[in-house]
């Protein structure tokens, strides 16, 4: 059967569809129904704060980062909840509610920076790879899989080590967990361009370019990269998460940025490890709450994506009519 | 009572990501025990959906109304309203399905024998042993050569028709009276269809099984069905016994259905005449757009590994303004020709010129100059178009690539002149190659290959994507361009009846050899090949009368 009736509704051409259709998460939510729409509603929303409480940081943190005193007066270490610190202090004097809202920052960047390297590096590796194939795709696919036979953390420490020598200023600090996350997740955007890439170079209408003499250059970008991102916006959210878990990794392990530097939620916690044996729970709990927020938040959004771009697992409101 | 299945006021819907989508309005129909009805319709007409009603395979979004019940030995079953278990308990038992695509139907990983043993555990306590000379029994029924050894061979040791014969026998095993099958024979080629219609009409005479057999294949129809029911956009057409049907259709849809079927016999076989053949060249002309002398194509093998040759060494050729039609079955290497025109296969012996140029060792730089004097029609046309760029787009990437126009703004024009010239609206320019059906998809198709007006056209199974009726209007426009334009073309298919209708000479292919070639009178009205003759008599016709004496004729060849 072809989709001869099915396709006469949507019969308007893409160009004079709603602006909201054509962005992905939107027209996703737009699509969306029941427990799925929630589960988009409420990572869109923690995402949403995430980004904002990063972008307004310096309006929210009433300190900064590594402020230890205000007004000539030293901040009391390791202080309850008070008016004045309002999530208590550290064992080093620092304000924690300010540490978590600039955290926020870090972590950002760190997701951002890392997404564009990996995202940049693996299509490009994927679409040559793929298209071609022969010697030049066996050398990248053993490459990945090596890649992929080391835990991703310990690559990251590494690299962090290479990059860096394990310690290291705001961008340096961040560079260094954005391109150790490059490395860990390159192969994983090499991977999935490259399976469609392998899939659409096989498809008619890149013979028929090939047929009609279109360059080279214009066949890879024109008809063959653009039918193959599809599935990058679910890897991007996805991987999204996993980024800033290896970053907090880093800084719980000590191969983050210095306090000094920039705030970072993996180092307060390492920080605070002492601090839970003996009953002071604000110095990890935010910091750990803030990172599961994240996480969950992003996860929720990759992974409705995920299951709204597959029509076989997007549910429908039921046609009405019969029984 | 007779009626083993019977459909009251059925209505299907499918919910969408827009508006739901009626598939059937409210149809009524009876299957009586012992006959074939046939379900006839182009594609969206429901007679899928119809079929897989009977059997409760809709998806979860479709919504059913009325009543479909299902009489089986041990009473019957509502399908609408019936539970899981109910369902699980009739289906294989009281009603069973043979697919359209046999080597998707079986489960790669286990033996056939597994699998025909599996429908009978899941019905009847039985034993390893019981259940394995049951199924070796039953293949021997359909026909599988040695089944003893077979019935512990996978499915991919199976060729195409033994598959179908394979998937028959799943259906037959548990002698249900009921068996749906949808478009049993597209996937097959025309010698292969001929023998599973006959294990078909085996499965009633012997068997005493009622089938409902769906298709859009009127040749079909005409050959097997006892009765038939046309289907057009969810609703029934028309129903009545299949010699009524043929000989005094009622409704005009039926009627246009029935004009539009190709038939060998009544296209340029007709009008060429017997003296053109005995006139006809017999050597390539000296100013031959193609030109193929022992020319054998394949592909080489990777990385140290042998390659394959699918055509071993074939001399033909195309004169200029001549359209020249490829015959042949599934991996006969027809397919693998046309590409290789266009450089997308390589010619690994021999000489193959194309005008002018020598493809053997042709590097890609050297084909540039050959690419505006080619144009390329595909099979698909849902795939050979960017889905991402609109028809306008589309058509004009030759015009911008070789320079006639800067962008595609400049170039349509022209992009109108064509879409006109394939007799589309030009506001079609501005939709996506998803937004159009089938034939207008094709139509667009041809206007892309046409767009720098090529001295030679490669048309690969141009219609067989396409309804009959599509089909019909298709075929007409590409002959009257061809007059019109008078570019030569090699036109592939593996339907006699539709180069009939546009070729002047044919070259009929199997398994990479010609085994008889000449101009389209001689080839179809006095073929001198046994394997053309065998083509020509396994060939359906649509007519049912005509149909039953061509099948005596075609049993006599087979065990002659």
């Amino acid at each position: 059967m072809s989709t001869d009736a099915s396709s006469r509704p949507a019969a308007v051409s893409d160009r004079t569809r709603p602006l909201a259709d054509r962005i992905p998460v939107l027209s996703h939510l737009r699509r969306s129904v029941g427990l799925q729409r929630a589960m988009l509603v409420i990572g869109v929303v923690i995402v949403a704060v995430f980004v904002l409480v990063a972008a307004f940081a310096p309006l929210i943190a009433p300190y900064s980062w590594a402020q230890q005193s205000a007004n000539g007066v030293d901040f009391a270490t390791q202080q309850p909840p008070s008016a004045a610190h309002i999530w208590g202090t550290t064992v080093s004097g620092f304000d924690v509610f300010s540490r978590v809202i600039w955290g926020a920052q870090t972590a950002l960047f760190a997701i951002l920076a890392a997404i564009v390297f990996s995202l940049f590096i693996g299509v490009a590796l994927g679409l040559l790879s793929g298209y071609f194939g022969g010697w030049l795709d066996r050398v990248l696919l053993v490459i990945c899989d090596a890649i992929y036979a080391f835990p991703s953390l310990l690559l990251a420490i590494v690299m962090s080590i290479v990059i860096s020598r394990g310690q290291s200023t705001l961008v340096g600090g961040i560079l260094a967990a954005a391109i150790s996350i490059t490395v860990v997740f390159v192969p994983q955007y090499f991977r999935v361009v490259r399976a469609e890439v392998v899939r659409v170079k096989a498809e008619p209408f890149v013979d028929s370019a090939r047929v009609i003499g279109v360059p080279l250059g214009r066949i890879l970008v024109r008809h063959v990269l653009r039918n193959s991102t599809r599935t990058l916006p679910v890897v991007v959210t996805l991987n999204a998460s996993e980024a800033l878990l290896t970053l907090a990794g880093l800084g719980f392990l000590g191969f983050g940025i210095e306090a000094t530097k920039a705030a970072e939620w993996g180092y307060d916690l390492n920080r605070s490890v002492a601090d839970v044996t003996s009953g002071i729970w604000w110095t990890s709990i935010f910091p750990g709450l803030a990172i599961v927020l994240v996480v969950l938040g992003i996860t929720l959004v990759g992974e409705s994506l995920n299951d709204l771009s597959d029509p076989r697992l997007r549910t429908r409101r039921r046609a009405g009519g019969a029984a | 009572m007779s009626d083993v299945a019977d459909i009251r006021d059925l209505t299907v819907t499918f919910a969408t990501d827009g508006a739901p989508v009626t598939a059937v309005s409210g149809i009524s129909l009876a299957a009586h025990a012992g006959e074939v009805l046939a379900i006839v319709g182009e594609s969206g007409s429901g007679k899928t959906v119809t079929a897989n009603t009977l059997l409760g395979l809709l998806p979860e979004t479709a919504t059913l109304s009325g009543a479909v019940i299902i009489r089986g030995a041990d009473g019957e079953t509502d399908v609408v309203h019936a539970t899981h278990a109910q369902l699980r308990a009739m289906r294989g038992r009281d009603a069973a399905m043979v697919f359209q695509e046999p080597s998707t139907a079986l489960n790669p990983v286990y033996t056939v024998g597994w699998q025909i043993a599996e429908g009978l555990r899941a019905h009847q306590k039985i034993s390893r042993a019981q259940a394995k000379v049951r199924a070796i029994e039953i293949l021997r029924t359909v026909g599988i050569p040695d089944p003893e050894r077979r019935v512990d061979d996978f499915p991919h040791q199976f060729s195409g028709g033994q598959k179908q014969r394979v998937v028959i026998a799943m259906a037959l095993v548990l002698n249900a009276g009921l068996i749906i099958a949808d478009e049993p024979t597209t996937a097959l080629d025309v010698t292969v269809q001929a023998e599973i219609l006959e294990l078909l009409r085996t499965c009633r005479d012997e068997f005493g099984a009622t089938i409902v057999l769906i298709t859009h294949n009127m040749g079909v129809v005409a050959d097997l069905a006892d009765r038939v029911i046309v289907m057009y956009r969810g609703d029934i057409v028309e129903q009545a016994p299949v010699r009524e049907l043929f000989a005094s259709p009622r409704e005009p849809y039926t009627k246009e259905l029935l004009a539009a079927v190709p038939r060998v016999g009544a296209g340029k076989s007709r009008t060429q005449g017997q003296d053109a053949a005995a006139s006809a060249p017999t050597e390539a002309p000296a100013d031959a757009v193609v030109v193929a002398r022992a020319a054998e194509i394949g592909y080489p093998g990777r990385f140290g590994r042998g390659g394959v040759v699918a055509v071993k060494g074939v001399d033909f050729w195309v004169a200029p303004g001549e359209v020249v039609g490829l015959v042949g079955e599934s991996g006969s290497g027809k397919t693998t020709i046309g590409r290789a025109l266009v450089g997308l296969t390589e010619v690994m012996g021999g000489s193959l010129t194309v005008l002018g140029t020598e493809m053997r060792g042709a590097t890609n730089r050297r084909l540039a100059p050959l690419r505006p004097e080619i144009g390329f029609v595909f099979q698909d046309p849902a795939t050979s178009f960017n889905p991402l760029l609109t028809i306008a787009e589309c058509i004009a990437e030759p015009l911008i690539v070789h320079g006639r126009a800067r962008s595609p703004r400049a170039a349509r024009a022209r992009v109108d002149e064509l879409l006109d010239a394939v007799r589309l609206p030009t506001a079609f320019g501005d939709r996506f190659p998803h937004e159009l059906s089938g034939g207008q998809r094709q139509r667009a198709s041809l206007a892309r290959a046409l767009a720098l007006q090529p001295t030679l056209l490669i048309a690969d199974e141009p219609t067989s994507a396409l309804d009959v009726s599509v089909q019909a209007t298709v075929l007409e426009l590409f002959a009257q361009l061809q007059r019109e334009l008078g570019f030569a073309s090699l036109f592939i298919s593996h339907d006699l009846a539709v180069i009939d209708e546009v070729a002047d000479r044919i070259v009929v292919l199997r398994h990479g050899v010609i085994r008889e070639q000449g101009t389209t009178a001689q080839v179809l009205g006095a073929p001198r090949d046994d394997y053309t003759k065998r083509l020509l008599a396994s060939l359906p016709v649509p007519d049912p009368v005509a149909q039953a004496a061509r099948r005596q004729e075609w049993e006599r060849t087979r065990e002659g």
